[in-house]
C-alpha cells in the first residue's frame, strides 16, 4: 500500500475543503487534500453560485441580532461574529485567481461568486500555497493510534482501486452535506462518509433534524434556480395551482409538495423579472443549457418541474463541534463546511446560500489552522495503527451481495418524500425508521465488495447512518422549529430550544446538547 | 449525460479526463474515451474544461439521447457554455459583470410572485 506521511490531511474537495488547505499551509504545514473526485469541479458549489454572508463591520452588531433571532433559539452570537470577520477579510483574497466582476458602481462584486470559476480559482489558491491535492482518492475511513488519537485515512484510488493510506499530524473532515442521492445538482458525491467515519472514531452529530430544504428545477435535471422564482404552476389539465409564494417558506413548500404528490406538475415563467431573460445566460449558462438543449423556450413554454431534496447540504445538521478550533472532541479530528453543523450560525434555519458558504470559508480556515498547529505537536504518527471503519469494510458475519442502489434508495425516500418529509409525524418517522434499521444491519453484518462496488457499498452505509440520524433526530424534537415541521406538534415548545446530539452505529441515540458553551475566542 | 465526443476537433489535451470528478473519461491512444457515460451527472463541468469545444452533453440527467453533432453545430450549440461563461476570453473580459444581479433578480422574483399571489387572494 502507498504511505504518504503530511501534517495536514484534508479529506473532501469543495470550498471548505480548500480554505482549509489554504490556511493549514498559510500556518506552515505541509498538507494532502484526498477528494473523491476532483477539487474544482466536486460538490454542491461548482454547480452553484455562492453568495457569502458579507456585512460591513459598521453594520455587523444589527447583522447579527438579525441573524440569532432567525436561528430560533440555537444559534451563537460569537460564532456570528467569528464568521462574518473571517469571511470579510478573506474573501478578497482569492483575487488573484477569481475573475471579479463589476459592482456597477466602479468597484469589484465580491460578495456572491459563480461555482466553477471560485472552484477553480480555490484550486489555484491551494497549489500556490503548496497543498498537495489528489483527485480521485476517496477515503474509506480513519485510522488510530491505540488511545484513539485520529492519524489518518485510508482510501482506494476511483480508477484502478489501489490502497492508499496518508499519515497525518491531523485530519480535516470537510466532505460536504448529506444529500442522501437525490439527484441535486452537484451532490452525487455528498453522501455522508464523513459523518459516518467521524461518529466511528467517537465524535457526535447534531441538528441532523434540519434536513427539511428542496430546490425547485426542471423534472429532467437539477438546475440552479435564479428563473423558478416567479413561476406560476399547472396541473397537467393546464389549470392552474394555487401555490404560496416562496416567502411563506414551508408552506410554500407543502403547497408544491402536495400538488406534485397529486401529479405532475408544470410551470412557466411569463412572469419572470423583464430584465432576467437576456441576461440570464451570463449569469447562470449551465442552466439555459438544460432548456435550451431540450428545445424549450425557457421563458415562454410550460414545463414539468420537481423538488430535489437538499438533504444537509442546504440544512444545518452535521458533525458536532465543540471548541472553538472546529474540534469534533476526538484528538486529532476536526470538521468544517457542510460536514460539520452549521447551528452555531444557522440554528434551526437554512444556511442556506449566504450563511453556509460564509460558514464553508471560515469554518475551513478556523479547521485548517487548528489542524496546522496541531500537527506542530503531534507529528505524522509512526507507530501501529488501526483502522476504524466498520459497515461496508468489515462485516460481523457472513458477507452477502447487497442491492446498494436498494439501500440508497430507501434512505433517500425516508429523508426526502414530500410526504414524509413537509408533514413529519410520529407514525411515518417510527416507520422509516424500523426500515433504516433493518438496512443498517443488512449492511453491518455482511456488506463486503470489492474494486469500486467497494466504495458504493461504503457510501451506502453512509447513507443510511445518515438517514437514521435525521430521523431518530426528527423523532426525538416533538415541536415545530425552524425547518423541523412536525405535523403532530406544530408550534415551537420553549423547553425544547436546545440542540439535539445524536450518534451511534447498531444503536442510535438522540440526547439534547449541554446548554449554550458561551463565549468563543474571536 | 455526456453524449459526444467529436474526434475530429479532440487533441487529446485529456483535461475531461482530468476534470471530471465521476472518472467518465479514461485516457486513450488518439483521444479520451466515454468509458462511464451512466456515472455521467450531467454537470456540464467538462465542456467548461474543453478548450476545443469538442465535447457534448446531452440536458436530461438519465439519458444521453442528442442530435447529431452536425446539426448541433448548425444550431450553436457546442461550445455555447464556454462562450456563454466566457471562459474563452481573457481572466479580466468581464464575463462576471453581470453577476451581482443574481441577487435583485431572484428577489424580484419572489416579490412577483408575492404580489400575485396577493392580488389573486383579493379578488376572492
Amino acid at each position: 500500500m502507498s504511505v504518504t506521511k503530511t501534517d495536514v490531511l484534508v479529506i473532501g474537495g469543495g470550498m471548505a475543503a480548500a480554505w482549509a488547505a489554504i490556511a493549514a499551509a498559510e500556518a506552515g504545514a505541509r498538507v494532502v487534500v484526498v477528494d473523491k473526485g476532483v477539487m474544482g469541479t466536486s460538490g454542491v458549489t461548482a454547480t452553484g453560485g455562492p453568495g457569502h454572508w458579507w456585512v460591513d463591520p459598521a453594520e455587523r452588531r444589527n447583522a447579527i441580532a438579525r441573524q440569532t433571532a432567525k436561528a430560533e433559539g440555537l444559534g451563537d452570537p460569537a460564532w456570528m461574529e467569528r464568521i462574518l470577520d473571517l469571511t470579510w477579510r478573506h474573501l478578497p483574497t482569492i483575487a488573484p485567481f477569481y475573475p471579479f466582476g463589476s459592482d456597477g458602481r466602479g468597484g469589484m462584486y465580491i460578495n456572491g461568486v459563480r461555482g466553477p470559476e471560485y472552484m477553480r480559482a480555490l484550486r489555484a489558491f491551494a497549489t500556490a500555497r503548496g497543498a498537495e491535492i489528489r483527485d480521485h482518492h476517496p477515503a474509506l475511513e480513519l485510522i488510530a493510534d491505540r488511545d484513539g488519537r485520529v492519524v489518518g485515512a485510508r482510501g482506494q484510488t476511483l480508477r484502478d482501486g489501489q490502497p492508499w493510506e496518508v499519515r497525518s499530524g491531523a485530519v480535516v473532515l470537510a466532505t460536504g452535506g448529506a444529500a442522501f442521492r437525490s439527484g441535486l445538482i452537484g451532490s452525487h458525491d455528498c453522501t455522508g462518509e464523513g459523518h459516518l467515519m467521524a461518529v466511528e472514531a467517537g465524535a457526535n452529530v447534531s441538528g441532523m433534524e434540519f434536513s427539511i430544504s428542496y430546490s425547485l428545477s426542471p423534472a429532467w435535471a437539477s438546475t440552479r434556480t435564479l428563473p423558478f422564482t416567479g413561476a406560476r404552476f399547472y396541473d397537467a389539465d393546464g389549470r392552474e395551482i394555487d401555490i404560496s409564494p416562496p416567502r411563506t417558506g414551508h408552506v410554500h413548500y407543502q403547497d408544491l409538495g402536495r400538488a406534485m404528490l397529486a401529479g405532475t406538475v408544470y410551470a412557466d415563467l411569463i412572469d419572470a423579472p423583464r430584465e432576467l431573460p437576456p441576461i440570464l445566460r451570463r449569469i447562470q449558462p449551465l442552466t439555459v443549457a438544460a432548456f435550451e438543449r431540450r428545445g424549450i423556450d425557457l421563458f415562454r413554454d410550460r414545463f414539468p418541474v420537481r423538488l430535489f431534496g437538499e438533504g444537509t447540504v442546504r440544512g444545518s445538521g452535521g458533525i458536532d463541534l465543540v471548541d472553538d478550533t472546529c474540534g469534533t472532541g476526538v484528538p486529532g479530528l476536526y470538521a468544517a463546511g457542510d460536514a460539520a453543523t452549521r447551528e452555531l450560525v444557522a440554528g434551526a434555519s437554512s444556511g442556506g446560500g449566504a450563511v453556509n458558504s460564509a460558514w464553508a470559508l471560515s469554518s475551513g480556515r478556523i479547521a485548517g489552522a487548528a489542524a496546522a498547529a496541531q500537527a506542530r505537536r503531534d507529528r505524522a504518527y509512526d507507530g501501529s495503527s488501526r483502522a476504524l471503519g466498520r459497515a461496508g469494510l468489515r462485516p460481523d458475519g457472513a458477507e452477502r451481495d447487497i442491492n446498494t442502489a436498494a439501500l440508497i434508495r430507501r434512505a433517500g425516500e425516508a429523508v426526502h418524500d414530500y410526504d414524509k418529509a413537509f408533514w413529519r409525524r410520529e407514525s411515518t418517522l417510527a416507520a422509516s425508521a424500523r426500515v433504516l434499521d433493518d438496512d443498517w444491519r443488512l449492511i453491518a453484518a455482511h456488506g463486503h465488495a470489492t474494486g469500486r462496488a467497494r466504495l458504493e457499498l461504503r457510501a451506502a452505509a453512509a447513507v443510511v447512518a445518515t438517514a437514521r440520524w435525521v430521523i431518530a433526530s426528527a423523532r426525538e424534537r416533538r415541536e415545530t422549529r425552524g425547518m423541523h415541521y412536525r405535523d403532530d406538534a406544530q408550534t415551537a415548545d420553549p423547553a425544547q430550544a436546545h440542540r439535539l446530539l445524536s450518534g451511534g452505529s447498531d444503536d442510535v441515540w438522540v440526547r439534547p446538547a449541554a446548554p449554550a458553551k458561551g463565549e468563543v475566542a474571536a | 449525460m455526456i453524449a459526444h465526443l467529436i474526434a475530429e476537433r479532440c487533441t487529446n489535451c485529456a483535461a475531461c479526463v482530468a476534470a471530471c470528478p465521476a472518472l467518465v473519461f479514461d485516457p486513450g491512444e488518439a483521444q479520451p474515451v466515454i468509458a462511464r457515460a451512466d456515472a455521467c451527472q450531467t454537470c456540464y463541468l467538462c465542456e467548461l474544461a474543453c478548450s476545443e469545444d469538442a465535447l457534448y452533453v446531452a440536458p436530461e440527467s438519465d439519458s444521453h439521447a442528442a442530435p447529431p453533432v452536425a446539426q448541433l453545430l448548425a444550431a450553436g450549440l457546442i461550445g455555447r457554455i464556454r462562450a456563454d461563461s466566457g471562459w474563452n476570453d481573457p481572466l479580466d473580459g468581464g464575463q462576471l459583470d453581470d453577476y451581482r444581479l443574481l441577487g435583485p433578480l431572484l428577489g424580484a422574483g419572489v416579490d412577483i410572485a408575492t404580489q400575485r399571489y396577493v392580488a389573486r387572494h383579493a379578488r376572492d
